[in-house]
């Protein structure tokens, strides 16, 4: 009963979850979690605008339309955090529930004319996604593959080629100013790469479902590893296991309470927060029972080190 | 409190009427007319000040009054309400390569998933520019660095598992990698051990003997004759600034630090009697 339609849903949705997941480690790491969440709800008023301006759901304009509106919420929650003197939580609140409304009414607009449901905004349609396919060299496949391998692409791209750029802006942002990397510049890059990725995303899995792409699997790989490197693989490849296991965990799961099928994207969600669970519980050393069982096994390490300074 | 100071000799107060600079550009860090404020708050007010060269440097005054504030300034790293201040002759966006900034140990997150050797390797991310990458000859001048600082066992520790007074070293150690001519550091003896204390000491002086200057916020008034060369004492305003034999005063410290000082005082008197 595993068709290619159910191959296209998981690799739709892993190509999805790592392309979250790399810019979500830097958000993860700077302590912006919720940038995420703002960002994917306040791209709504971007692509409806988009769709006014030109009429299509072509993915070009729909794009630019989502790239601006996340880079307006990144730079609407400097000025009011500034200028409001309200901290970083409370400004982002005020920005994107303002935008995510003016978008919910927009689209409420266009409702009539266009098949944009705020039901699809809100939980993605990633089961219908292999119907609507692109032919790329004589093969078929389904656009939200095409779009969401392109944007993985380009976050590799750009996180390759400026690792160590984020990983000094997000460690020491100040230093980065005094080295000539601009914190500032760095840290609209991410919020854009955030954007599109998240403007990708949507689509297929919602907006809701994309915050928990960005963050858990980057936020799993963080109890595993105290490498940057291995954090961003780690979590690349939580996030795959949170696909797979989440279609069919979509496919399996319901049939034993007698229901049908649940939404592949809600599933996909539930996946990622069980994997992080399990991290949480067993992570090699900072695992709450891991440590649990350690301390009732092992014998007492003595604490002092041949160390100068300890303080 | 701060006007009639400004008549030491030490601050050199000729250049007020200047519009450009008239120093020699071997003065490492010249300010002028420096004024900085938070909200509309002043937070450094009308700061006049030149820096001698190969000088150990402390920058000493109350909480609040703005040493981190000033050393911000001058990095670029706050906008400036008026003024200027010039490294080498040259504002600071030309003079990146001979700075090295350390920052406040608490500024950064120490959770972060790097090992003492990355971020030491940062101090050299200027010289490699976009987009390159931390290649071997810079991993070994990291590793020298880390040396340096006597903590080269626990490079490849993430920093979250260091002490207080290891990270600090780090930090120094990134400093380091930089290679710069002039060294602001922001309280680097705050909650660090004796040996650590002892440690960055010796390195300000070796420093401060290869012709290197060194600005340092620090805040223990009891150590200062002992640490620094010079010394500015600091209340939103310049209260003095020259060698710490004539300007480390019981008369400046009452001017800098007001009717705290007396109380400071009475503190260090009591612990002084007080038989261990």
């Amino acid at each position: 009963m595993w068709t290619s339609f159910d191959t296209w849903i998981v690799v739709v949705g892993s190509l999805c979850a790592v392309a979250c997941a790399l810019p979500g480690c830097f958000l993860v790491l700077r302590k912006m979690s919720m940038m995420g969440d703002a960002i994917s709800h306040a791209v709504l008023p971007g692509l409806a605008i988009a769709f006014y301006i030109t009429g299509t759901r072509a993915s070009i304009p729909m794009f630019l339309g989502a790239a601006l509106a996340g880079l307006l919420t990144a730079l609407f929650t400097q000025w009011i955090m500034r200028f409001g003197n309200v901290d970083r939580g409370a400004a982002m609140g005020i920005v994107f529930t303002t935008l995510f409304a003016i978008g919910l009414i927009l689209i409420r607009q266009a409702a009539d004319h266009v098949d944009l449901d705020p039901g699809c905004v809100l939980y993605g349609a990633i089961e219908l996604t292999p119907l609507d396919t692109v032919s790329v060299g004589g093969f078929d496949i389904p656009r939200a593959a095409l779009v969401n391998g392109i944007i993985l692409l380009v976050n590799l791209l750009f996180l390759t080629l400026l690792y160590k750029e984020f990983k000094l802006s997000s460690f020491d942002p100040d230093l980065a100013d005094t080295l000539g990397y601009s914190s500032g510049f760095l840290h609209y890059l991410l919020m854009t790469l955030v954007a599109v990725t998240t403007v990708a995303a949507f689509e297929s899995v919602g907006s809701i479902i994309v915050i928990a792409m960005l963050i858990v699997p980057p936020a799993t790989a963080l109890l595993l590893t105290h490498d940057l490197l291995k954090m961003l693989i780690i979590a690349a490849a939580a996030a795959v296991l949170a696909a797979v296991t989440g279609h069919l965990g979509a496919i399996v799961v319901p049939g034993w309470f007698g229901f049908e099928s649940t939404t592949t994207s809600g599933m996909i969600a539930l996946a990622s927060g069980l994997i992080f669970l399990l991290a949480w519980l067993f992570s090699p050393d900072q695992g709450i029972i891991t440590r649990q069982f350690r301390r009732d096994l092992a014998p007492p390490v003595p604490l002092s080190e041949p160390d100068t300074g300890t303080s | 409190m701060h006007t009639e100071s400004l008549s030491g000799q030490a601050v050199f107060p000729a250049k007020h009427t200047e519009p450009r600079p008239e120093h020699p550009p071997e003065v490492p860090l010249a300010i002028h007319d420096l004024t900085v404020a938070y909200q509309r708050k002043p937070v450094l007010w009308d700061i006049d000040l030149n820096i001698p060269e190969g000088k150990l440097v402390g920058i000493v005054g109350p909480n609040g009054a703005g040493k981190s504030t000033l050393i911000k300034a001058c990095l670029d790293l706050i906008p400036r309400t008026s003024g200027w201040a010039h490294i080498y002759g040259v504002p600071y966006r030309k003079a990146r390569h001979r700075v090295a900034y350390v920052p406040q140990r608490e500024s950064v997150d120490w959770d972060f998933p790097v090992n003492a050797l990355d971020v030491v390797a940062m101090g050299a991310y200027r010289r490699l520019g976009w987009f390159r990458r931390v290649n071997a000859a810079e991993t070994k001048r990291a590793m020298e660095a880390l040396e340096q600082v006597g903590i080269a066992h626990l490079a490849h520790r993430q920093i979250s598992q260091l002490s207080g007074g290891q990270q600090q070293r780090v930090f120094l150690a990134r400093a380091l990698m930089q290679d710069a001519d002039l060294y602001l550091m922001d309280e680097p003896f705050a909650a660090v051990d004796a040996a650590t204390e002892q440690a960055i000491v010796d390195l300000l002086r070796r420093l401060s003997s290869e012709g290197k200057t060194c600005l340092v916020v620090h805040h223990d008034l009891a150590t200062v004759t002992s640490y620094f060369d010079w010394i500015v004492l600091i209340n939103m305003r310049i209260v003095a600034a020259g060698p710490t034999a004539e300007t480390f005063t019981r008369d400046n410290l009452q001017k800098t630090y007001g009717g705290k000082l007396s109380l400071l005082e009475k503190a260090a008197e009591a612990l002084r009697s007080t038989p261990r």
